[in-house]
């Protein structure tokens, strides 16, 4: 029997995606685990692997297509006893012609397929194995948008039931990507009529990710009641503790940017503060017993958030080499989903630009972000006189649903005295 | 003087008891088991098993009757009640020794006497050697549950009955009034109605085996009915006096007239009452509802280390639910004493099936209609009845239909109900699919064997999506 290789869901908001490239050809023999397609998602651009084993037989949809729908057959797999050139591709008559992948032919295919429900094929894991659940389960899963291979089974051998869902149904709120915008309200920039201009302009197709940015910052200022709350904080001491850490780190080659010790004390100061290390989820509050900080990243073409997860608890030398590794990666397009999807509150830094102060948009379904600025050498009152001091502003951006005013400013007042005594961030 | 110190103690050898011990000494715990009267508890001394004996004898007795419609000739057909009745308890007897057989295999201490919690695992027996005490670490109580009387006729056993007498009659009665029409009263009003008798059901409620799906209980009025039986719903025993030679009842019914009427006996089958007396529950400040012990889906109560299953805990008030919490508070106390290989899953009383012995037989398992809707299920409902069924018209049993309810969104499955010849055998199919959370199309998928009439469990799903083949 030949496989019907489909456009896999690499993340659980993913309906389409684009088929960057093809890592295989037709004729050639693949493993599980062989890398066979790079697929571009509103997110990234992720590696598809082969589960089965056999010779690809047909490739039926031709790399650069884009908005190929989650299910679709891509390409057909025939098992290695079976001849390759017989296997027939499900959309019959589009492949009666001898197609050598004509556009045609490829374009034909994904939208015939496309009508065979994607819910039918078993879910299978990052590396590859079988996910045990119920076919229940698997349904209701699909149709909540829920990523079956985060669940924990509790069924027989670890089975994911039904009862599974309710608990990741809240947990879900988690995943930030799993948003309950429904698509309807998608791009609103998506305009029913061509923009029309005299001045001389070249037109350029959203990416994927330039429409969840557009997608999922506009579903955040209307639908978030932000209120900004701004300190400015004394980084003298904080300075010095770097210097002092880098020169004593600098033998095991780890250099500690002010980023770093920012992200440790936003989490910090988020666990003396739990009131704000919150989400705001329609009828419910969801508390998180830990702070994972999101660390938004400028990319080619956008912005992504890789997290660094109970950074509280991690020492500045772990999150500064977990950082450097995310944004190396990011800026390839290589994050898998569980990397940047998630987080309970995030950091944005715009002090390298000089940039003295700003507001940050919410990314939901967090309720905090905090927008740092440029430390610069201010005049400053030092025990009672006029000193000079290097100083920054950071501003936090609240979900007022969700945060009063006098608890944003306890995590402000937190991480202010955090990072204006910062031996605490190494104890 | 021997150790009395275990691991688990269980409270009552009804089938969620015994059970609740074996698997207990299976999981490696030091068990004894504490029993007052017989072990095996009610159902297969006084109540399942040895109904199914009458009930089979009721059914054979009922075949030779109408022995010409499969072209065979059978002259002076009559019943022996008392013979009738030996066989049943002779089948009782034989498992009541199963059970002592499997206390012994498992190596589980059978204490008899009257088991009193006295402290946090402390039971104290007393039996008939005197006062006992035992300590463990977990308790489970199972003491089961009795007929509920009328308040103002208490059973006397010679003209008013139980189920407990109703099993061991001393005579055929000619006419009976069976008050409540759930599964035990259905059940002796369907026997004696084959036996002979001239039946009367009285319901309060306005259908007969009210939490069955309500297509069920109308289907099964009409067959009872025609069977001979007189069924008065939405009515209510206002007086029930014994005399010696009878019992006068004055029923009031549907259209509010009060009618007294003569019957030889009377059944009671109003419902249960569990037995929590005398067992130092109140000691223990264990929770209960409506006299019903709480627990959780493990079966634990709110007092650490005691745990209570079966009839003596919410409904339903089956013996099968009994035995299956039986084994998941004996795995649950296993894990909390660190046994690596104990999985207790919780338990789904949706997932519980429920059988009735009438003739004909009803089954069913999860939501009726009714009840799906009002949970806010969009729903998808399938029918099949078995005059379309080629197994059930060679046996002569094309009575009766298997009805089943889908989400329509999902494809869950969330109820089947049936009514026929040997649904109570069929009802498993279903439960499995329940339990293992199978959608639609599973079942759609399964090949069913002919000719049988499970096929008629395949129809039905087809039929829910408009799909059934032989209709």
């Amino acid at each position: 029997m030949a496989i019907e290789l489909k456009m896999p869901a690499l993340s659980p908001t993913m309906e389409e995606g684009t088929l960057a490239k093809w890592l295989v050809k037709e004729g050639d023999t693949v493993q599980s685990g062989d890398l066979l397609a790079e697929i571009e998602t509103d997110k990234a651009t992720m590696e598809f692997e082969a589960v089965d084993e056999g010779v690809i037989a047909k490739i039926l949809v031709a790399e650069g297509t884009d908005g190929v729908k989650v299910g679709t057959v891509i390409a057909m797999i025939a098992s290695e006893d079976e001849d390759a050139d017989a296997v027939k591709a499900p959309a019959a008559k589009a492949q009666q012609a001898p197609a050598k992948e004509s556009a045609s032919a490829a374009a034909a295919a994904p939208a015939a397929a496309a009508s065979t429900p994607a819910a039918t094929a078993a879910p299978v894991s990052a590396d590859g194995e079988r996910i045990k659940i119920s076919p229940l389960a698997r349904r209701l899963a699909a149709e909540q948008g829920l990523d079956v291979s985060k669940l924990t089974g509790t069924g027989p051998g670890g089975r994911i039931v039904k009862a599974d869902l309710a608990g990741a149904a809240s947990a879900a709120v988690a995943a930030p990507q799993v948003a309950a915008t429904p698509a309807t309200n998608a791009a609103p920039a998506a305009a029913a009529t061509p923009f029309q201009t005299d001045i001389p302009h070249s037109a350029e197709k959203l990416s994927n990710m330039r429409k969840t940015i557009a997608r999922r910052l506009t579903e955040a200022k209307q639908s978030i009641p932000h209120i900004y709350l701004t300190v400015d904080i004394q980084l003298d001491k904080l300075l010095k503790l770097r210097g002092d850490l880098n020169k004593a780190l600098e033998p095991q080659g780890v250099k500690l940017s002010v980023n770093d010790l920012l992200i440790k004390a936003l989490a910090k100061a988020l666990v003396q503060v739990p009131n704000c290390n919150v989400s705001f989820a329609g009828d419910q509050l969801i508390r998180y017993a830990r702070a994972d900080i999101s660390v938004a990243v400028s990319i080619p073409g956008g912005l992504i958030t890789p997290i660094v997860a109970d950074a509280g608890n991690k020492s500045i030398s772990a999150i500064a080499t977990e950082i450097k590794e995310l944004a190396a990666r990011a800026k390839d397009g290589k994050l898998q989903p569980h990397e940047y999807q998630g987080g309970t509150a995030s950091l944005s830094n715009m002090g390298m630009f000089g940039i003295t102060q700003f507001d940050a948009v919410i990314n939901p379904p967090q309720a905090m972000i905090m927008a740092i600025g440029a430390g610069a050498q201010r005049p400053w009152i030092v025990d009672g006189a006029l000193g000079i001091a290097t100083v920054m502003s950071a501003t936090g951006s609240f979900d007022h649903r969700a945060i009063d005013g006098a608890d944003g400013a306890q995590l402000m007042q937190a991480f202010k005295n955090i990072i204006e005594n910062p031996l605490g961030l190494v104890a | 003087m021997a150790d009395t110190n275990y691991d688990v103690i269980v409270l009552g050898s009804g089938p969620g008891g015994y059970v609740a011990a074996i698997r207990s000494a299976q999981l490696g715990l030091k068990t004894a088991i504490v029993e007052r009267e017989n072990l095996g508890g009610i159902c297969l001394n006084w109540g399942c098993i040895p109904t199914k004996a009458l009930l089979r004898s009721a059914e054979i007795f009922h075949y030779m009757q109408h022995a010409k419609d499969y072209g065979l000739a059978a002259q002076n057909i009559t019943a022996d009640l008392d013979a009738v009745v030996k066989r049943s308890r002779g089948v009782a007897k034989q498992l009541n020794q199963g059970v002592t057989h499997l206390m012994k295999k498992n190596k589980i201490t059978v204490h008899m006497g009257d088991g009193k919690l006295v402290a946090a695992g402390k039971l104290e027996v007393t039996g008939e050697k005197g006062v006992e005490t035992l300590t463990a670490k977990h308790i489970i109580v199972a003491t089961g549950a009795r007929a509920r009387d009328l308040p103002f006729a208490p059973a006397d056993g010679k003209r008013i009955w139980t189920y407990r007498h109703a099993m061991t009659p001393s005579e055929m009665p000619k006419k009976l009034l069976v008050i409540g029409s759930g599964a035990i009263g259905i059940e002796f009003a369907s026997f004696y109605n084959d036996m002979g008798a001239d039946v009367t059901v009285v319901e309060m409620l306005d259908r007969v085996v009210p939490v069955e799906d309500a297509d069920i209980s109308t289907f099964l009025e009409k067959a009872l009915k025609k069977q001979g039986m007189k069924i008065l719903t939405g009515a209510g025993v206002e007086e029930l006096k014994a005399s010696a030679n009878g019992v006068s009842a004055k029923i009031k019914t549907k259209d509010g007239k009060v009618e007294a009427s003569e019957f030889t006996h009377a059944i009671v089958a109003i419902g249960i009452v569990p037995n929590t007396e005398n067992i130092g529950l109140e000691t223990l400040k264990v929770e209960t509802t409506k006299g019903h012990i709480n627990t959780d889906p493990y079966c634990r109560t709110n007092v650490k280390g005691l745990w209570a299953i079966g009839d003596v805990t919410a409904p339903p008030w089956l013996a099968h639910k009994a035995s299956h919490e039986g084994v998941i508070a004996a795995e649950a106390i296993a894990k909390e004493l660190g046994h690596k290989d104990a999985h207790p899953h919780p338990m789904d009383a949706q997932n519980i099936p429920g059988c009735t012995y009438c003739h004909p037989q009803i089954a069913s398992v999860g939501l009726t209609e009714a009840k799906a809707k009002e949970a806010g299920h969009e729903v998808r409902v399938g029918n099949f009845p078995f005059i379309g069924n080629g197994k059930a018209i060679a046996l002569g049993e094309a009575e009766g239909f298997i009805k089943t309810v889908f989400d329509a969104k999902s494809g869950e499955l969330l109820g089947a109900h049936m009514v026929g010849a040997e649904v109570t055998e069929m009802i498993q199919g279903f439960t499995i699919g329940k339990t293992a959370e199978l959608v639609e199309e599973d079942f759609m998928h399964t090949v069913f064997a002919h000719p049988t009439m499970s096929e008629a469990i395949h129809e039905s799903v087809l039929s829910a999506y408009g799909r059934a083949l032989h209709i």
